[in-house]
């Protein structure tokens, strides 16, 4: 970058992005300002470790995963992954395949299913080690590899998390629908994989 | 070619985008000639759509920008202040 502040022009671009994310990180408003400001803060200071011609977006999430883990996860109750939700492979599909879409497409039939309010509350239920791979992933695009280095944990940890924390957001979101009536309940009650 | 099984196990990792390209060739001729496991794909593919979407479109706060501007002392709106 030449200078800085053309390196900050180009930052501010992925402001919403990266405050959309820092909501759903720390699921509160007045932390995920906090949370965005300090990012930028870092990214300014040490923008000399950035390499011009790599993806500036992946460098400032990185920033932005570390700030939170460093600084706000402390603050969080830490949820023991024992206590997150455990159900059959592709539960959520099976579960609508019962709900009439033959007229319309899937993606339409989700949209309206399932509210955004709801969407966003599936996601941030999850606990904190499988909330961030599912959002770095699903919301944000980013690769197995990009997520381990930013997560700092082996590519096949960020692989298991996905798939457990992906089938938990489904979980709550049939559940969340369920509640509304917008499904039938299941058939037969499944014990629950939590404890309450 | 992929069986039905082998083809649903690679769902996500096909989705991801991070199959090798022989285990990708392999799962695109089982979807060829299989409509429940491409309508299962289409599906999640569909649904990731919805959650990105429905993840991503949190109006920021109005000061928010001008507060990222003081982080950096300058003026990148062009309104002749910082902030």
């Amino acid at each position: 970058m030449a200078d800085r502040s053309e390196f900050a022009q180009e930052a501010m671009q992925y402001a919403p992005q990266l405050y959309s994310a820092a909501l759903r990180m720390t699921r509160s408003r007045s932390d995920a300002e906090d949370l965005v400001q300090e990012t930028y803060l870092r990214a300014y200071r040490g923008y000399e470790g950035f390499t011009e011609g790599t993806n500036l977006r992946a460098w400032l999430f990185r920033i932005l995963t570390n700030t939170f883990i460093n600084t706000y996860r402390a603050k969080q109750r830490r949820v023991q992954e024992s206590e997150l939700d455990d159900v059959e492979d592709l539960y959520l599909y099976k579960r609508i395949s019962g709900v009439d879409v033959a007229s319309r497409s899937a993606e339409d039939t989700l949209f309206e299913l399932f509210p955004d309010d709801e969407v966003k509350a599936a996601l941030e239920s999850l606990p904190e080690s499988f909330r961030l791979p599912v959002l770095l992933a699903d919301v944000e695009g980013f690769a197995y590899k990009e997520i381990a280095e930013m997560l700092d944990i082996p590519i096949g940890t960020v692989m298991s998390r996905l798939h457990r924390g992906r089938k938990a957001m489904h979980k709550a979101l049939i559940d969340f629908a369920t509640d509304r009536g917008l499904l039938e309940r299941a058939p037969e009650t499944e014990p629950s994989a939590t404890d309450g | 070619m992929a069986d039905c099984n082998e083809t649903l196990r690679e769902l996500e990792t096909f989705l991801d985008g991070e199959l090798t390209d022989d285990a990708r060739a392999g799962i695109h001729a089982h979807l060829g000639g299989c409509t429940d496991c491409l309508q299962a794909f289409d599906f999640h593919a569909e649904l990731r759509i919805v959650i990105s979407t429905k993840c991503q479109n949190d109006p920021m706060p109005a000061d928010l920008m001008a507060k990222i501007e003081r982080c950096f002392g300058a003026d990148l709106d062009g309104d002749g202040q910082v902030g």
